[in-house]
């Protein structure tokens, strides 16, 4: 290796103008011949329109092979986006692709800055610590990992099983992990799905129905992950499958212990709390697995100690109190989130009624309302479950796009309050009004589906609902519920007397969204949605390699968006199988043994469990520490932790990260420190 | 003889080192900046991969080369890309500062900040408080005192 403060090192410099979202701002021209007048080791400075295209990588190339470059720097976007195209350059034309740094002067600079003097004299100061940084640059050879094949993939709604299904049939091995006791998510609340209306069960079931008999999927339902080790290709992952307290080999699923328990329960988990369940039961008859679970908070032996009428009449003897938990230990390559999300609850917004309202009513509420396996068995009746609604009003983003609630808009919600209108129309003859804000129907059929419902008759009011109440003040309003809004087209006040108010809930992330993201080693967005690598080119893999996310787990989608996200990550997935291997970024921490005093502060650091000490009493310290490069992640905390500088942080060690610190505050040997001073003050 | 003036009615502008951990501060800056979020200009980033990678000598050779302040940020605690190393980094900074304040180096030139990718406007935010602070203290000037 060339030492850094030799002659020999011979730097390429490139600042990109990126059209004009850097150019028009950074003198570019200025700022590279800046650089290779003033930058020590800079053989060639160069600057160009756009240095990622392929004529800019070229010249890198060229450059290196004729000039005998023997470092590069690029002053243009952020790493994050092209620090690979780059390093890429450098390696077809023979360079070690760690010889390369890049200067982010655009997300850092360009835009972020107005002043043209001001933001030149950034630039330079960012390009002067890539160039001294760079003369210490190692080459270094990336590290291979196996990737083994079999994949986790967490939540079984629409999303989840799509991923499972493609990647089981692909021919590898998939754990699909459903916390819930069975597969299917929202999707399996619903009655009809918009655009083409079509029975969300028919085309739920059998997918269902494949992913849990799938000799390529271990379906773990009622079962959460607990813990996570490891990185791409290797990853341990611990399991608790919660007890169902019955015998899974012995149960037919024939449904009678359900039949027979005497305990019923409200259902505010499938049935949105419209309906009831027992206290062994499954949440719906077609619920893949077919085994019941005992809800023991409810179970009347559970809490009592008596009853036990399940295991009376079960016809194999399945019913096992005294199962325990089962915790088990999977490796896999590869994770795929598919979490879905929650409904905004509508209580949040009191003006609107939601629980203290008899016949104010939830979305998902109505989903099971108007599903024929729902409590009503599909009939749209009023809270009293009888009364057939005359008078029906939906009303659009409760809880979205408010500055109170959520800013966001859900997406969904129009199309579904269009299919709400639709369906209400077709089982009741009622009058329906939807209050929106905006129609929001962008998608393939959608508008068409629009226009139907228009044709269909129903009202559209376009205002935001201000309140929705009980209290009468003019005649025709006794007994119903008004609904205030401004209707902005015609620009007045209007209330709307109406038997029944359905408020589109937005979604919402998960609640536990935060938590499940630390536990996979990914963030969530302000919002709370899991953050995807890039909003537009890599929407489903996620900043830590290996874990990717799918549905609406990363943002409010409707089925065929998050089945589609199921397909791409699954894809990415097996892409990443097929290659058996990966190279990841050889930063890693190195124990220099001469140098170690064996004093083991570092023993403590590594939350991999990387380090470990070799006890030797031949040592003055008793021993020397040792650090296992496949488990260190390349933190660097260890490297700054250890007071005899016996720890190496490589692409990071303390002579670039010396040399660039001195780069930026423009520190330069050749020139007078007062004269330095006025170039970065000036 | 107007210009040096000007020069010295011209308000100090401080220069300031900005150390930032590869996952979410620095992708704060990067999110700033597709967000086209204007800021104080003053501070200069430079990238580790975590925030348990800083060292206080880092900030007294900032300091000795000629910086007025020194930031450090990375992830939000609990949320570091390596679980658990920011809160080290908690620590060395509760150990810097007892040992700036004995060198008679105000409290405000270095400064902790926690911002996660999607914080843009945070980052933005507390550079923009962070240089008015400095530049409210005055420069340093520690490099020429200690002649580095
Ligand atoms: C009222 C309403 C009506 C709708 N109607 C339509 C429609 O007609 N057409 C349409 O295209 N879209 C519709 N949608 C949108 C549709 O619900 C979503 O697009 C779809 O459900 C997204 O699927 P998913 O798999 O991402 O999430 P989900 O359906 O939420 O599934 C996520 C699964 O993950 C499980 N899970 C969560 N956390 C964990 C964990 N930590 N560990 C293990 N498992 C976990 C959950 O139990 C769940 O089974 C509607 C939405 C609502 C609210
Ligand atoms: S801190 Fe440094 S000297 Fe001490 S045991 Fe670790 S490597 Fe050795
Ligand atoms: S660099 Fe980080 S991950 Fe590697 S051994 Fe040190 S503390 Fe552990």
């Amino acid at each position: 290796m060339i030492p850094a403060n030799s002659d020999d090192v011979r730097i390429g410099v490139y600042v990109c103008q990126c059209g004009s979202n850097i150019g028009s701002v950074v003198d570019c021209e200025g700022v590279a011949a800046w650089a290779g007048e003033n930058l020590p080791h800079v053989a060639v400075a160069r600057e160009n329109k756009f240095m990622c295209s392929s004529l800019g990588q070229e010249m890198i190339e060229k450059d290196i092979r004729e000039l005998g470059l023997n470092r590069v720097v690029v002053a243009a976007c952020s790493p994050h986006l092209h620090e690979a195209t780059f390093r890429g350059a450098c390696q077809r034309a023979g360079l070690n692709p760690f010889l390369f740094d890049m200067v982010s002067i655009r997300e850092q600079v360009s835009w972020v800055n107005t002043d043209k003097g001001i933001a030149t004299e950034k630039a330079k100061a960012l390009i002067s610590g890539g160039v001294r940084r760079v003369a210490h640059n190692e080459p270094l050879d990336p590290i291979t990992v196996k990737i083994d094949p079999n994949v986790l993939v967490v939540g079984g709604g629409i999303a989840g099983i799509q991923a499972a299904l493609e990647i089981a049939d692909a021919g590898y091995h998939v754990y699909l992990v459903e916390r819930e006791p069975s597969l299917g998510g929202h999707m399996a609340q619903f009655d009809k799905t918009f655009p083409t209306l079509d029975c969300s069960a028919c085309i739920l079931t059998p997918k269902m129905f494949t992913a849990g008999n799938h000799k390529n999927i271990t379906l773990l339902t009622y079962s959460e992950v607990e813990k996570v080790d490891g990185y791409i290709g290797n990853f341990t992952v611990r399991i608790r499958q919660k007890a169902r307290k019955l015998n899974t080999a012995t149960c037919t699923g024939c449904g009678l212990c359900e039949e027979k328990c005497p305990k019923k329960v409200i259902d505010d988990v499938f049935e949105a709390g419209l309906g009831y369940r027992k206290a062994i039961y499954r949440p719906f008859p077609q619920a893949v697995p077919k085994y019941p679970v005992i809800d023991t908070e409810n179970c009347t032996y559970f809490q009592r100690g008596t009853c036990k009428v399940c295991q009376k009449f079960c016809p194999t003897g399945a019913i096992d109190f005294g199962q325990e938990d089962e915790v088990l230990t999977v490796n896999v390559g590869n994770i795929i989130l598919a979490t879905g999300f929650d409904l905004f609850d509508c209580r949040r917004i009191p003006q609107y009624g939601y629980g203290r309202l008899a016949n104010v009513f939830t979305s998902l509420e109505f989903e099971r309302l108007s599903n024929a396996a729902g409590p009503t068995g599909g009939k749209v009746v009023l809270r009293d479950g009888v009364s057939v609604p005359q008078t029906v009003c939906i009303v659009h983003c409760a809880g979205s796009r408010d500055r109170n609630y959520n800013k966001y808009c859900s997406a969904i919600c129009c199309m579904q309050s269009l299919k709400f209108a639709h369906l209400v129309k077709e089982r009741t003859g009622a009058r329906v009004y939807n209050c929106y804000i905006d129609i929001r129907t962008p998608a393939k059929a959608y508008d068409e589906f629009y226009q139907h419902i228009i044709e269909e008759g129903i009202i559209f009011v376009r205002g935001k609902v201000a309140e929705v109440t009980d209290a009468v003040r003019l005649a025709g309003e006794e007994g119903k519920l008004i609904v205030q809004v401004e209707d902005t087209l015609v620009g007045k006040q209007r209330r709307i007397p109406v038997d029944m108010v359905i408020l589109s809930a937005g979604l919402e992330p998960r609640y536990d969204a935060k938590e499940v993201g630390k536990l996979f080693g990914i963030s969530c967005s302000m919002d709370g949605w899991f953050i995807e690598r890039h909003p537009k080119l890599d929407p489903v893999a996620t900043m830590t390699d290996g874990i990717f996310i799918a549905g609406s787990c990363q943002g409010p989608k409707d089925i065929p968006a998050a089945v589609a996200q199921g397909a791409a990550a699954a894809a990415r997935v097996q892409g990443l199988i097929s290659r058996r291997e990966i190279t990841l970024e050889p930063v890693r921490a190195q124990v220099d043994e001469a140098k170690c005093s064996g004093c083991r502060i570092c023993n403590t650091m590594c939350p991999f469990n990387a380090i470990s000490f070799r006890a030797d009493p031949t040592r003055p310290g008793g021993g020397v520490t040792e650090i296992n490069p496949a488990l260190c992640q390349g933190c660097g905390t260890c490297v700054a932790a250890c007071p005899a500088g016996a720890i190496r942080g490589t692409h990071f060690t303390d002579e670039q990260i010396m040399a660039q610190i001195e780069g930026v505050l423009l520190r330069n040997p050749a020139r007078e420190h007062a004269v330095e001073k006025e170039a970065v003050y000036a | 003889m107007l210009d040096k003036v000007a020069e010295q009615v011209k308000p100090f502008d401080p220069v300031i080192v900005g150390f930032t951990c590869n996952w979410c501060s620095y992708r704060a800056a990067d999110s700033a900046g597709m967000a086209r979020i204007k800021y104080a200009p003053n501070v200069r980033l430079i990238r580790l991969m975590c925030s348990g990678r800083w060292d206080p000598q880092f900030v007294l050779k900032a300091f000795a080369e000629g910086a007025d302040g020194v930031l450090i940020s990375g992830c939000h605690p609990g949320d570091c890309h390596y679980l658990e190393q920011n809160y080290k980094t908690i620590r060395r900074y509760e150990l810097l500062k007892q040992t700036l304040a004995s060198l008679g180096i105000e409290d405000g030139r270095v400064k902790l900040v926690w911002a996660s990718a999607a914080e843009g406007a945070i980052l933005a935010e507390e550079i923009d408080h962070m240089v008015a602070e400095v530049r409210a203290l005055g420069p340093l000037n520690w490099g020429g005192n200690h002649g580095a």
